[in-house]
Parts: structure tokens; sequence; C-alpha cells
């Protein structure tokens, strides 16, 4: 009874902004007539919103929740593909230092390209309506983040935990097991938190160069085209809410798996 | 024959260390130095002493520029191989993704001995350090002097000939290092192993040993070796023995003597 009190309490500031937000923009959209093309208003987005809701949940097909479900697969594709190779490259080349050393320049570098750039390459390579074209280019925008983080938590470790392996004659395998993998983690998790809604960004976008209809980002731009704005802010919203949930199932699972980490700076 | 044969024999040990750009540092010249079988040694000095150095060469963290050294009867290397020595650092070094019991099992875990040997010599080395009851805890969850005390048992886990202390209660408040001192002792009586005792505070370097080795700074060098006569078992009362006092008076004059005879 009480923990529930002391979390509304502490929640409270963040839902009443949250609140004042919404009514502020509701009551400013009336007041100054803002045409509907330029800004909705939320009760009309949120009813847009529920409407498709009601759709999905009767069975019915709604074409927003088949369209958001197209590109969370996208999104999720594109975030185990290359999280999942940014760690596996990162331990290879932690490995030898040499090779980890020479490539840092190059990932740092391929770090600050606009990889969303290569979208419509992706389209070419893969084919428009393929989903293997969006996973690619999320693939490729979390890939260096998580290598590099992966990287630095392999290799940024208290030289008196190494003196102390070096004591008990470790082995180099022994080394990487039982000290930098554990090391890394809490940064794996970092780069984790970004690409999560890095991904969903990416997915939308590179769906935005085209892709089948049934996707946010064909949805989005069509609806927005064909003056349907309602529908095209209840897109954004569904899309918003997926990015924010994969985020929070990712800080769930670091505070599950990892507890040392979250206490210092991952 | 019948001597007791010295667990450490540094003869003649040269340490420099070659800096980019500036000139070589010597970190030590022409150390002597025989430690026997269950004895107490201290090494007391100012900062840049090379202390610090002498116990990771003694380690084979580092390797000596020239000169012999001998653990155990073999090249450090072999010692180290053969985990002839635990050691402890001014940082407890814990590792945060193990609980205490794990941390303290983890030198076991590298020498391939067996789960259930393992967990019984831990929880042994945990009892020895008086947290028993705390196997199951994180490091984080532990104050500094109780994260200190499982280092030790870490470090004496694999009951090695030789336990080697770089300032260990160096981060502790006077209170708590005091406690550690006592504790300490007692380990040392009940394990029998030797211990080489980096510190820079007299008054502990004194407490614990039953020998002081003075070391000065520029370049690192033994300047005098002080057999400690305080009777044991000591406690808080050796503290406040005259002896006691003549003996932290002796080893602050010879630091002090060392340390105008480099100026």
């Amino acid at each position: 009874m009480t923990k529930s009190f002391e979390r509304l309490r502490y929640y409270l500031p963040t839902i009443v902004v949250a609140v004042a937000v919404l009514a502020l923009w509701e009551v400013l959209v009336t007041v100054l007539n803002i045409q509907q093309f330029i800004l909705p208003k939320p009760t009309q987005i949120a009813g847009r919103f529920f409407e498709e809701v009601n759709l999905f949940v009767t069975g019915q097909g709604s074409i927003l929740f088949q369209a958001a479900g197209a590109t969370f697969y996208e999104a999720l594709g594109g975030f185990i593909l290359g999280c999942g190779s940014g760690i596996l490259v990162a331990l290879v080349t932690a490995r030898w230092t040499v090779l980890s050393e020479a490539m840092m320049p190059f990932a740092i570098a391929a770090n600050s390209v606009p990889i969303i750039a290569f979208a419509p390459i992706m389209n070419n390579w893969f084919g428009l309506t393929n989903p293997v074209s969006k996973m690619t280019i999320v693939a490729i925008i979390v890939f260096f983040p998580t290598m590099i983080n992966t990287v630095r938590g392999l290799t940024l470790i208290d030289p008196r935990q190494l003196e102390l392996m070096r004591s008990y004659a470790a082995s180099d395998l022994k080394i990487l097991r039982a000290l930098r993998i554990p090391n890394a983690v809490p940064y794996i998790f970092s780069a984790l938190r970004v690409a999560s809604p890095l991904s969903m960004i990416g997915a939308v976008v590179a769906e935005f160069f085209g892709g089948p209809r049934a996707t946010l980002g064909v949805f989005i731009t069509q609806e927005a085209s064909g003056f349907n704005f309602d529908r095209a802010w209840a897109a954004i919203v569904i899309a918003s809410l997926i990015g924010i949930a994969f985020y929070a199932i990712i800080v769930f699972a670091e505070r599950r798996l990892a507890p040392w980490g979250t206490r210092e700076a991952g | 024959m019948t001597e007791i044969p010295a667990v450490i024999r540094a003869e003649g040990v040269n340490k420099v260390f070659t800096v980019k750009n500036a000139d070589p540092v010597i970190a030590l010249k022409d150390i002597h130095l025989d430690v026997k079988r269950g004895e107490f040694v201290s090494l007391i000095g100012p900062s840049g002493c090379g202390k610090s150095t002498l116990l990771r060469l003694i380690a084979d963290l580092l390797q000596p520029t020239s000169g012999e050294m001998v653990i155990n009867g073999k090249t450090p290397v072999q010692a180290r191989l053969d985990r002839d020595y635990g050691m402890v650092f001014q940082a407890a070094t814990l590792y945060d993704w193990r609980n205490v019991g794990k941390n303290v099992q983890l030198p076991l875990e590298i020498m391939g001995i067996d789960k259930a040997e393992r967990e019984k010599r831990a929880a042994e080395m945990l009892e020895l350090v008086e947290l028993g009851k705390f196997a199951k805890h994180y490091p984080w969850q532990l104050s500094g002097g109780m994260q200190q005390r499982v280092a030790i048992a870490r470090a004496l886990a694999f009951q090695p000939a030789l336990l080697l202390m770089d300032e260990p209660f160096g981060a502790l408040d006077e209170f708590t290092r005091e406690r550690m001192n006592l504790e300490l002792l007692r380990i040392w009586h009940a394990t029998q192993t030797t211990v080489v005792f980096v510190t820079h505070s007299i008054a502990e370097a004194v407490f614990l040993s039953s020998r002081v080795v003075v070391m000065s700074p520029r370049p690192g060098r033994i300047t005098a070796v002080l057999d400690v006569d305080l009777p044991y078992p000591r406690n808080f009362e050796t503290r406040e023995l005259p002896r006691y006092f003549e003996l932290v008076t002796h080893v602050r004059e010879l630091l002090r003597d060392a340390h105008t005879f480099d100026e």
C-alpha cells in the first residue's frame, strides 16, 4: 500500500507534465484554429489510435497494427543481426589486440557515416518489399556502436584485476571468460540500450525509401500525402510505443542479468 | 643443512624503468633480501622507494633488470606458475559479478579444482576471516574492511606458502585498520604463511612484523633492516608497551635519516 503510494509520488511529476503538455496542445490547436494537416488534436489522434486498436482486438484486421508488426519484425531482425555480429567481431578482434587497434579507427569513422543513405541501395540489392533490405540497414546502423562498446568493455580493465589473473597463472581463455567478458557486459548493455530505439528509427526511415504497404514508414508517407494526418500520427504514436517498449525490455534485462553494471557508468 | 631455507632470496637485484623521451628511472638498486619461512616482513618507505616494485618482482608481475631472485627455491616465473603465492592489493579487486563465495573460489576454479572441494575450501576461508555468513552477498554490499577480508580469504584459498600484500589496509580508516591488523596476525598464526607486507604506516609495520625493511627513494634501496622483538601474541596492549614506542620512534628516525641522506 505504502509502496505503491511511494511509486506514485515518484512518477507523479512526470505524469503531471505529460498531461499538461497534451492539454496545452489540445487547447492551442482549438484556440488558434490550427488546421489538422499541420497538427491534429491529441484527442483526434487518440480516437484514431483506439479505433485501430478496436479493429485489431475484434479481429477485423487493422492495417496499422499489421504495419507495426512488420516494421518491428524488421527492426528486431536487424537488431539481432547487427548487435550479434558486433559482439562477435569485438570478441574476435579483442583476442588479437593488433587487429582491434587496426580496426577501431575504421569502426569509429564508419559509425559517423549516415548509413541510412544506403537504404535505396539495399532496396536494389535485396528487393523493395523484402524485409531483409531494411534489416540490413538496421543491422549496419547498430553494428558499429555495439562493436565499439564491446571492444571497450573487453579491453578497459582495471590493471590490478589483470595482475590478479596473472598471479594465478590464468590462461588467456580463462581471463577472457572470467574477467573480460563479464567486464564487457555492462558496456554491451549500454550499447543495446542505444541500439534498441535506433533499430526502430532505422527501420521506419528505411521504409520511407519504399517498401510493402503494410509497414509503418510507407503507411506514414502514404497517409500524410493522402491528408489522413490523424492516421499518420497514430502510426507515429505506435512507432514510439514500440521503441519505448523495446528500450524498457533491454533495461529490464540489464537489471536482471548485470545488476552490478547499473550501479556505475557502463 | 639444518638451516631453514629462504622463501625469498634477492641477490643484487636492480630494476630500471625505461621511460619514453626521458631518463630511465632506477626503481630499485642493489637489493639484497632474505625472507625465511614463517616470517612476517614489512617493506616500509615513502612513495617512490620501490617497495611495491619489489613486491611485484617477487610476484613475477615485473622482471628484474639484473640480479637474481629465488622464490621457494625456484625462479619467480616457476613460482607463479606453481601458485606459490597469494596476492592482496590496496583495492580489494573483487569481481562485482561474482558473489563473495564465488570470488574466493576464483583461484581454485582457475586451478581446476572440482566444485565440491572449491565450495568446502571457500567456506573454510570465509570462516577464517569471519565472513562465513556472507558467502551469498555481492562485493558491493560489503564495507571496505569486509571486502578486504574477502580478498585475504581469496589469496589464502589455495594455501600458498607465501602471502604478498600491497598496502592492503591503506584505504581503510584508522579503527578498521587496527582491527584488520589483529585479524591478520591471527590468520598468520593460524595458517603459518610467510607474509611480505608493503605499507607506509610505521605503526602498522612495527605492530605486525617480525622484521621491518626500511627503504628510501631515488634510487629505491634498502637502508635498514630491523628485528621487531615484541612478544607474541600481540594485541591491543602491545600498542601500549614502551618497547613498541621505542621501535616506532626508531623506524621513524631510520626513515628520516634515509630521507635527508637523499637530499
